[in-house]
């Protein structure tokens, strides 16, 4: 094998297309939306290109913590949802945020990246995170609301079409 | 035992735990030449598995996997 070779010929087989992998995060749980990061900085550490669809309880993963809401229902789930990446509540323990708690201060002690370092991790690999509008639009999420980071904001075909060029996919 | 291959970069994961130590070895290798050899030491066990997996996606390659203890230590070439 030689070093100079110039491009890859009879060495691995020419791939001109990268890779690519697409992920919709429907979950806003803690486990999930990890478990979507993860997988996602993996496959962008292996050379892919990685599209995250963010739907639904998975916008918290983009969210600011800002007040959102122009109608009546519309602020109440604003207050009730409130804040950011940092109050994703794991799956099961949730116990009212104690098991957040638990949970991060574990995954500390074993040296894993919580959810707000996986997704800057994720953003400096190059991972592309979409909203979508449809739920932003029903949960009255502004763009502003989101991380300044999001790529764009879009819907269902779009992801479709993403998906369709992948490798794999994953719905979380 | 790193007489054995040049080695261009040395990387200490020790203590790192799913995905970061893949993760930085792909922005690490982007730093050596095409040939050139990491020496990663790492101590999740999961990275056995891992590296190889990696090195299999991103057309790179695992020279060779050592084992001391807890310590895992890879030596992987940039293809890519």
């Amino acid at each position: 094998m030689s070093e100079a070779t110039v491009g890859n010929a009879g060495v691995v087989p020419a791939e001109e297309k990268p890779d690519k992998a697409s992920i919709v995060v429907m979950s806003g749980d803690l486990d999930k939306v990890m478990g979507s990061f993860i997988i996602a900085t993996a496959a962008a550490a292996a050379g892919m290109e990685v599209t995250m669809f963010f739907t639904f309880w998975g916008l918290r993963a983009l969210k600011k913590n800002v007040p959102t809401g122009r109608t009546f229902f519309g602020r109440l789930l604003g207050l009730m949802y409130g804040g950011d990446i940092t109050r994703c509540n794991p799956s099961k323990f949730s116990f009212c945020g104690l098991g957040r708690w638990m949970f991060n201060r574990m995954m500390k002690r074993h040296n894993v990246p919580d959810l707000a370092e996986l997704r800057r991790m994720a953003i400096d690999l190059g991972v592309k995170l979409y909203a979508c509008q449809m739920s932003m639009d029903v949960m009255e999420f502004p763009r502003e609301a989101l991380i300044d980071e999001l790529t764009d904001v879009v819907g269902a075909a779009f992801f479709v079409s993403e998906a369709a060029e992948s490798s794999f996919s994953l719905f979380i | 035992m790193s007489d054995e291959f040049k080695v261009d970069l040395k990387l200490d994961l020790k203590g790192l735990a799913c995905p970061l130590p893949v993760v930085r070895v792909s922005k690490a290798i982007k730093d050596i030449p095409l040939g050139g050899v990491i020496e990663a030491v790492a101590t999740d066990p999961g990275a056995l598995a891992d590296f190889p997996a990696w090195a299999k996606t991103s057309g790179n390659e695992i020279l060779k996997t050592e084992r001391s203890g807890a310590e895992l230590k890879f030596y992987i070439k940039r293809v890519k």
